[in-house]
């Protein structure tokens, strides 16, 4: 038989068992999902992010539960669903990581320094202040739609910048979000990539952070990975709360708009 | 060193949940460091549940379970108030122990 | 006229708000620097959907400046070892913040490719080059496979593939390497059978 056509056909069938062997272990992880069911490790960071919300903090020994998180001073259930927004008080559009950083400054009197010090834990750490935070006030929206608002002139100007930045490319290796992120049916090595240009791919990624991350054993919130994403992508550090960040996740949660939050998630 | 464990405990129609999540490296010993020497085996070999001093669940384990291990369990005759306690020890002989009263 | 000129002028008044929103969102982190925000003419003109239709003049003068800037290598010798090729396409580090600056930048090939076909663990934003040697080793394939390693923007100007070359991720050595890893009979990426 010819040498190409046999190298064809042996190309074909690799490329079919590699599929297999993807899918296999793409379903293996639903199978370990399915596993644990209703189960969750995230299930002890927000008990914590509940506790320390409650609890007196800072030089003005206060706690968050006067913190507007969009929804009216204290109103946590549902506000998560509804950000990123326009907070009047502050004149722009803000990610629930940015209305923590106001709170915390205004409520208890903490600096911005402190903080934006160490809002993500580090290589072995236990998880920080924020993420358990996070992780309870995105299990308080879960189950609800995802639904950011866009009736603000400021919001929707929020969106049409994310969506310019997710296609901005730069650095060294000239990515931008969208190398990656722009196509359906992609993976990189064997991890999925969702299409967040699409309604599916943006609901899949924007509804299941935060989460438990099994590998590092922490909560993860959507801003770190914003900031992990820019630092594969040969970037410099993505600020927690900023304009950028608060941006790029407008533009996932409009995307995504009507998918049910279901977060804290679980990831690899 | 003993280690802290996080516990909950509740009652679910005819049942008690527990679950609870425990910091372990879990090193299974296969793996290498820069330096290309092996990383020492450290890994839990025995966990208990109990439920007022009484052992409901034993388990043997190994360097199979993934790193900051996340146990679930189901028992029956639990009672609201009632003591669930869970315990492991290591290869090392070093232990873990958290204890919760069931809601 | 007015309007191709308004529209150009649009492009890169976004194009700068984007860059100043970066500016004040971001911050050095070791050696990486906010100077890596800045676009250059190939950067801005590819930050588009890839459903976008593109500026055809543009794009011809970009791929031509791209062509010509890949260097012949060294005593004309593409190929290197093959060996020392498969562990650049399997190292994914290299200029991210968290890297270390005086370890050797990866490749990282199968992020994105097939290539031997008895790993498993490949990408597929790119097309497979498992069994890439049988195309052969004329002067003419070297120099195709080279440029597109060093700078492909020269056949594809707004390919998501990073300017290898061009914008220094690997050293001469380290792409006469991967080049052998492509099309050295030797190489699993040719030798391997399923």
């Amino acid at each position: 038989m010819h040498k190409g056509f046999i190298r064809g056909i042996s190309a074909v069938l690799i490329g079919l068992w590699s599929a297999m062997l993807f899918s296999e272990t793409e379903g293996v992880f639903d199978e370990y999902r399915a596993m644990l069911g209703d189960d969750n490790p995230a299930i002890f960071v927000i008990f914590d992010g509940e506790e320390i919300w409650f609890t007196p903090a800072g030089p003005k020994s206060a706690s968050l539960e006067q913190c507007d998180l969009g929804l009216g001073p204290g109103v946590v259930e549902g506000a998560y669903a509804q950000l990123p927004r326009y907070f009047a008080d502050v004149d722009r559009v803000q990610d629930v990581e940015a209305r923590l950083e106001h709170c915390m400054t205004q409520l208890q009197g903490l600096t911005p320094a402190e903080v934006h010090g160490k809002p993500y834990s580090l290589r072995g750490d236990l998880g920080t202040e924020l993420e358990a935070l996070v992780a309870w006030i995105a299990d308080q929206s879960s189950g609800l739609a995802i639904a950011p608002m866009q009736a603000h002139a400021k919001e929707r100007a929020t969106y049409e910048l994310g969506e310019r930045l997710f296609y901005y490319r730069a650095g060294p290796h000239d990515f931008s979000c969208a190398t990656c992120h722009e196509q359906g049916g992609r993976r990189i090595r064997l991890q999925t990539l969702p299409n967040l240009t699409t309604y599916q791919g943006a609901a899949e990624a924007y509804s299941s952070w935060p989460a438990y991350r099994i590998s590092q054993g922490i909560v993860r919130t959507m801003g770190w990975r914003m900031r992990d994403c820019m630092r594969q992508q040969r970037m410099p550090e993505l600020v927690m709360g900023s304009e950028a960040t608060v941006a790029l996740q407008t533009y996932l949660a409009v995307n995504g708009a009507g998918a049910p939050m279901a977060a804290p998630g679980l990831k690899r | 060193m003993a280690s802290r464990i996080r516990i909950r405990a509740q009652l679910k129609d005819d049942y008690c949940e527990v679950k609870a999540l425990m910091r372990h490296p879990m090193e299974t010993g296969m793996r290498k460091d820069q330096s290309g020497a092996a990383i020492p085996a450290n890994f839990i070999e025995d966990i208990q549940v109990l439920h007022n001093d009484v052992v409901v669940v034993q388990a043997y384990w190994g360097a199979a379970v993934s790193a900051n291990p996340f146990l679930g369990v189901r028992f029956k005759g639990g009672a609201q108030g009632d003591v669930v306690k869970v315990v492991w020890r290591d290869n090392h002989g070093d232990s873990g122990s958290g204890e919760t009263t069931i809601r | 006229m007015q309007l191709l000129a308004f529209i150009l002028f649009s492009t890169a008044v976004y194009a700068n708000e984007a860059y100043n929103v970066l500016l004040d969102s971001m911050k050095d982190k070791n050696f990486v620097t906010l100077e890596r925000l800045k676009q250059d003419e190939l950067q801005e003109f590819c930050s588009q959907p890839r459903s976008a239709s593109l500026d055809e003049v543009r794009a011809a003068k970009l791929r031509e400046a791209a062509f010509k800037g890949v260097p012949i290598p060294t005593g004309e010798r593409y190929l290197g070892d093959w060996q020392l090729g498969e562990k650049v396409a399997s190292n994914g580090r290299g200029l991210q913040y968290s890297d270390d600056p005086e370890q050797e930048n990866g490749g990282n090939c199968y992020a994105c490719h097939q290539l031997d076909p008895n790993e498993v663990a490949y990408g597929n934003l790119g097309p497979s080059l498992s069994g890439y040697g049988a195309r052969g080793q004329s002067v003419a394939m070297l120099q195709y496979t080279w440029t597109k390693l060093w700078n492909t923007h020269a056949y594809n100007v707004c390919s998501h593939m990073p300017r290898f070359g061009a914008a220094g991720i690997l050293t001469e050595k380290q792409l006469q390497d991967v080049m052998a890893f492509l099309f050295d009979p030797n190489s699993p990426v040719n030798r391997s059978q399923p």
